[in-house]
């Protein structure tokens, strides 16, 4: 098999909104696919395709090389998916609800345990609580065991960490890798840019489209410009200020700094003499390697 | 007029045995854009229930735009705003006809009204979109709506929870932009964020762990006093320090 997802021209329309414009890609066994975009990009919609639960206007797709329209059956009991809302028995225990999904598909919690054992074993002291009284993050780790507890071979993950803190996105994220490692593959989407660069490839996705797909190294050394960070003593004028300059192409805060993109006629220099002029002290202008949310700005501006 | 927009004096809540938020006391001072961080779990959501006169406090006492959120909770609620990422406006309700209901519980005046939601609604580009429903916009711009409209009748005070979670890198910059002008204008901007690089933004940044404020100062303070090059870095930090589950 040369590919466990394969899409080629696929749409899909609500209305006059298209979700889905032509869509086409492809994830490679054991790969961690990143589909990484704002609220709207159309992720759910793609997922829900991808998983047999919806049918597309147009195209083909294919999961582990079977068709998801005729052989939807067969898919089902070979990958596992886990929806950006959460969507177990809330009134089921934390065991009630493994249980029930093992036996769906004919297996046993026992059976593939070794697969669920670092996610389950933190939600173990929970076990006879009701799903429904789990906090976030337990809710999180449960969807994700009775998403892995049948031993799927590809893994689809719609927005696991929407809402989630950093620290316990990191902690989510370590347990992806862990899972690639046992050879399962996993296609995962999130708004949050940060967590692209933890992905093999990745999809940068906005308004129905795809708008680059690459690994995250080869996302970032494609950046056509150099960037520039600039700080300055007076940070809270400087976002005007840099605004009004006639030389700076873009300008966008990033925490600590502003990353800002000269026209070809502007040095860095210049624009240090200029802000110094309008009473910038500290000024610095840097150069810096682009992120994949600088990346995801420029490519969803000329879009 | 109190430059203190918000003082709390060891805010307590217990739910049961369980004490979610431990004896917090702080202040945000008029203008102030004050970042409340924390974990999922840390207490965040319950203090600002009871900061908003939704929750009552086990022990301890708060002062919301110089209101007791205790025995004046009704009146904390006339002088807030509040938006969030789950609740913003309604999405049967056209643009126009969501401004008209909030300003009308505001007890805007007919006129009043009219004014103020066309000069709003040029000024964010939107006027084209007032007789769009709500559901049909994108979640950026219904987000940057519903900031205007949470702070549409001047509050002292906004409280924002999570407000631009999933939304677009660019489109979350200029909300950024509005939560300054805002703050330029002298309302009091109390936000939560899981992204770091909006933690930036604030004036003043807490971290809440386990239900106590760990740790509260200027971005700048904070990234000194850690030794970090951001404050990514400090709430891994501190964040680590968490004993109880986040249940």
């Amino acid at each position: 098999m040369k590919s466990v997802v394969s899409v080629q021209g696929i749409c899909k329309s609500y209305g006059k909104v298209q979700a889905l414009k032509e869509l086409g890609f492809s994830v490679a066994p054991g790969e961690l696919y990143g589909i990484i975009g704002p609220d709207g990009a159309g992720k759910t919609t793609l997922f829900r395709i991808l998983t047999t639960l919806l049918l597309a206007d147009a195209g083909r797709a294919e999961v582990l090389g079977l068709d998801v329209v005729k052989d939807y059956r067969a898919i089902r009991n070979r990958i596992g998916y886990m929806p950006g809302k959460f969507s177990l028995y809330q009134d089921l225990t934390v065991e009630e609800n493994l249980h029930f999904f093992a036996t769906v598909f004919n297996t046993t919690i026992e059976a593939n345990y070794y697969l669920v054992e670092d996610i389950y074993k933190q939600l173990e002291p929970f076990k006879k609580r009701r799903a429904g009284k789990l906090s976030g993050g337990m809710k999180q780790k449960l969807a994700l065991s009775c998403a892995l507890i049948h031993k799927p071979e590809v893994l689809f993950l719609d927005e696991p960490t929407t809402g989630v803190d950093p620290v316990s996105r990191k902690e989510f994220w370590g347990m992806l890798l862990k899972l690639k490692q046992q050879g399962i593959s996993i296609i995962v989407s999130t708004p949050y840019m940060d967590e692209a660069t933890l992905c093999d490839r990745i999809a940068l996705m906005q308004g129905g489209a795809f708008l680059q797909v690459d690994t995250p190294q080869a996302i970032v050394d494609r950046y056509p410009c150099t960037l520039w960070s600039v700080r300055s003593g007076q940070m809270h004028r400087l976002l005007g200020d840099l605004k009004a300059c006639v030389g700076v192409e873009s300008s966008f805060s990033f925490g600590t700094a502003f990353h800002v993109t000269l026209g070809n006629q502007t040095s860095p220099d210049e624009l240090r003499a200029h802000l110094v002029a309008l009473g910038h002290n500290a000024v610095e202008v840097e150069p810096i390697q682009p992120t994949v949310e600088d990346c995801f700005m420029l490519l969803s501006k000329n879009h | 007029m109190e430059n203190k927009v918000i003082y709390t004096e060891q805010l307590t809540k217990c739910f049961g045995d369980f004490v979610a938020v431990d004896h917090i006391s702080f202040e945000v001072g008029r203008g102030e854009i004050f970042g409340f961080l924390g974990a999922n779990g840390a207490g965040k959501t319950t203090a600002m229930r009871m900061l908003c006169g939704l929750s009552r406090p086990t022990s301890g006492k708060g002062r919301v735009a110089g209101f007791d959120i205790t025995s004046q909770a009704e009146k904390v609620k006339r002088h807030i705003g509040y938006m969030s990422q789950k609740f913003s406006l309604y999405e049967d309700l056209k643009v126009g006809e969501n401004l008209r209901l909030f300003g009308g519980i505001y007890g805007m005046g007919r006129k009043e009204l009219a004014l103020k939601s066309e000069e709003m609604l040029r000024g964010l580009g939107f006027w084209e979109e007032r007789d769009t429903l709500v559901k049909a916009l994108p979640l950026g711009w219904k987000q940057k709506l519903a900031f205007s409209v949470s702070i549409f009748h001047e509050p002292d005070v906004v409280f924002l929870d999570e407000p631009t979670g999933g939304v677009d890198p660019v489109t979350r910059r200029q909300f950024w932009e509005l939560i300054y002008r805002a703050a330029d204008r002298g309302i009091t901007v109390f936000v939560t964020t899981h992204y770091m690089d909006e933690a930036e933004y604030c004036d003043r940044v807490s971290m809440m762990v386990d239900g106590k404020i760990e740790a509260l100062d200027t971005p700048q303070n904070l990234r000194a006093r850690f030794r970090a090059a951001s404050m990514d870095e400090v709430f891994r930090q501190l964040a680590r320090k968490a004993t109880r589950d986040d249940n």
